[in-house]
């Protein structure tokens, strides 16, 4: 169903290097970015996610899917550092990420975005965009008073969220408030605004929730653009078409376990993942259940 | 009745001391509430470390009243510490109930009998201004001579409070526009539009959000001193609860999250209340009767005026919930 397409050279090898890889839950990776290892989130006495071991391949496109309540979005703010695991450890590029406060890793090259989306409504798209970028010296306060020490790098800043805005094609909405934009445009913001932290994992959670069918389409070349240029990215979404027209790997969970892993089309055919979405029992005869 | 007395009196509520010792609490609120969404009603209990902060260098330490000023931020970094470290990485209520509580906490520690040997009790302190009157009598200010001209006439004294309270509120309003035009202020505005996505852009938002309770504190702070040096006097019960609802009233009205409206916000609520107050002084000066029914005479001025000013700000929310600074494109983007 896919067109043929080019694939950039590191994309090509994260493809390669999955091709090889088992194709069972919790599958070693040659080249991780993000490993998790006996994650377990419990709220009260319900266990949302209790993952044994999930590798996440350096320059790919991974997709987590599932049904409803099987865990993916908790398990996106572990990996994140938006929750604490009740047990586990996880790692990013080789960083124990349990001791990193969660403000630090948009610092090491984590960033993700919403399920609803939080364009910041009263302030304007550029200077949302100016938001993203780390390590300004006008943060600080006593810098912030005078001009002079952040205006350059400020400039820099601008420009940089100027060419990232005509990339997503905002350029136009620059100087309006958040607020006034559309919902997929708001999607498309909060991801230019992720790129100004400069990541190497960019996190979607559901990115095409909400969005129009034509805008679905540049979605996801903003989203294979973004793997060509070398970044990592993990995305929650229910859309299986386009989990299968854009991931190289996909992670399939229920009930907060990872019950399935492999390409697109592995998924698709695999009976766990089929029982997990439409049920055990289906196309037998309710008749036979009884007995 | 006399037109033109109303005319002075409402034009000195305009520009008067209280217009300024309110603007400058209220670019404080501002900082907190209008620019990072933090619920402070507390205020007043930073204005009552400000004014402590200077009457206790008289009624406890001996010292010269300028260690008050000090003294005084040092107490309000210390109260928004006391008070940020536990709320702040909760919702925004909480904050809301911490600051409201604390401030009366201070109000009734600081007029309790126990610690009158510091605080003065209920009778407050007030021997301590002299020290800023001598330094406008050294300026050639005179505290005693009248100066200017109808319908702004002022003694010395009060001329001299009003020159360095004027001062202040512009200083002060040009550092308060500076920040919030900077980076920093942007995470501020950001954080309070939305806090998580702040933070998954990898800035500390409880830091951020520290700084702003304790800027804006310091700044209520200022506003305290300069009260408590007008008044020349600290008194326990200036700095109760609904000091600070005035001020957010003012601010309000002004506009928030604009450095003008937390200027302008308390000129206008004090030139409107020394009219209203100026107007029906005159109206009920003699008893105001329908047959043997009487109305209202001069004691019910008072209350009538609060009333009007509530009146006022409903009207306001109704009509222009923005404040006058505001812009209404911006409100519509309220609650989504």
């Amino acid at each position: 169903m896919a067109a043929e397409r080019s694939y950039s050279p590191l994309a090509q090898a994260a493809r390669s290097a999955l091709a090889g890889c088992e194709k069972v839950p919790g599958s070693r990776k040659p080249d991780p970015v993000l490993v998790a290892d006996g994650v377990r989130r419990e709220f009260g006495g319900i266990v949302a996610v209790d993952v044994d071991h999930i590798e996440v391949q350096r320059g790919s496109i991974t997709a987590l899917i599932g049904p409803n309540g099987a865990g993916k979005t908790t398990l996106f703010n572990l990996l994140s550092g938006f929750d604490t695991p009740s047990t586990g450890t996880w790692s990013f590029d080789g960083r124990d990420m349990a001791k990193v406060a969660p403000h630090k890793t948009a610092a090491l090259g984590m960033v993700r975005t919403f399920q609803l989306t939080k364009s910041l409504t009263k302030l304007s798209v550029i200077e949302n965009m100016r938001l993203g970028a780390t390590g300004q010296r006008g943060e600080k306060w006593w810098n912030g008073l005078f001009a002079s020490t952040w205006k350059k790098q400020e400039d820099e800043i601008t420009a940089r969220a100027e060419g990232l805005l005509d990339r997503f094609k905002l350029s136009h909405m620059r100087d309006e408030f958040a607020g006034a934009l559309s919902g997929g445009q708001r999607k498309l913001l909060e991801m230019a605004r992720a790129l100004m932290t400069n990541p190497n994992l960019v996190m979607l959670d559901e990115p095409m929730a909400g969005v129009n069918p034509a805008l679905k389409q540049s979605l996801n070349d903003h989203i294979r653009g973004l793997r060509d240029e070398g970044m990592t990215v993990l995305f929650v979404e229910h859309d299986m078409d386009m989990v299968h027209d854009v991931s190289d790997w996909v992670i399939v969970m229920a009930e907060g376990r990872v019950i399935a892993e492999g390409t697109p089309d592995d998924i698709s055919k695999n009976p766990a993942v089929i029982d997990a979405y439409l049920g055990a029992h289906q196309g037998r005869s309710l008749l036979e259940e009884g007995a | 009745m006399d037109w033109s007395l109303i005319f002075e009196n409402t034009l000195k509520g305009f520009i008067g001391i209280n217009a300024v010792y309110f603007a400058i609490a209220a670019l404080g609120l501002n900082v907190q509430f209008g620019y990072t969404g933090l619920l402070n009603f507390g205020q007043a209990g930073f204005m009552a470390c400000g004014a402590y902060g200077l009457g206790m260098t008289a009624q406890y330490f001996e010292i010269s009243m300028w260690w008050g000023i000090p003294l005084g931020i040092l107490f309000s970094v210390g109260l928004g510490l006391l008070m940020g470290v536990p709320t702040l990485r909760l919702r925004a209520d909480y904050l809301a109930i911490v600051t409201i509580a604390a401030a009366e906490i201070i109000r009734l520690v600081v007029r309790s009998v126990r610690f009158k040997h510091y605080f003065g009790g209920s009778d407050g302190i007030n021997n301590f201004s002299q020290t800023f009157r001598d330094l406008g009598n050294k300026v050639g200010i005179d505290e005693a001579t009248r100066y200017g001209f109808t319908p702004f006439r002022f003694t010395g004294r009060e001329l001299w409070t009003l020159i360095v309270g004027w001062v202040l509120v512009a200083l002060l309003g040009f550092f308060v526009y500076k920040l919030m035009k900077s980076p920093w202020g942007r995470v501020l505005k950001a954080i309070r539009e939305d806090e998580d996505a702040v933070r998954s852009l990898g800035k500390n938002v409880y830091s951020y959000k520290m700084q702003s309770l304790i800027l804006g504190g310091i700044l209520g702070t200022i506003s305290g001193m300069i009260f408590a040096i007008d008044r020349a006097a600290v008194q326990p019960d200036n700095y109760s609860r609904d000091v600070t609802f005035y001020i957010l009233t003012a601010l309000v009205l002004g506009g928030v999250a604009r450095v003008s409206g937390s200027i302008v916000g308390p000129m206008i609520f004090w030139g409107i209340f020394t009219f209203l107050d100026n107007f029906m002084r005159q109206v009920a000066d003699e008893p105001i009767r329908i047959g043997n029914f009487q109305v209202m005479d001069s004691t019910d001025v008072g209350p009538l005026n609060f009333i009007l000013i509530g009146l006022t700000l409903i009207l306001l929310m109704v009509f222009r919930p923005q404040g006058v600074f505001g812009d209404r494109k911006e409100m519509a983007f309220d609650g989504r």
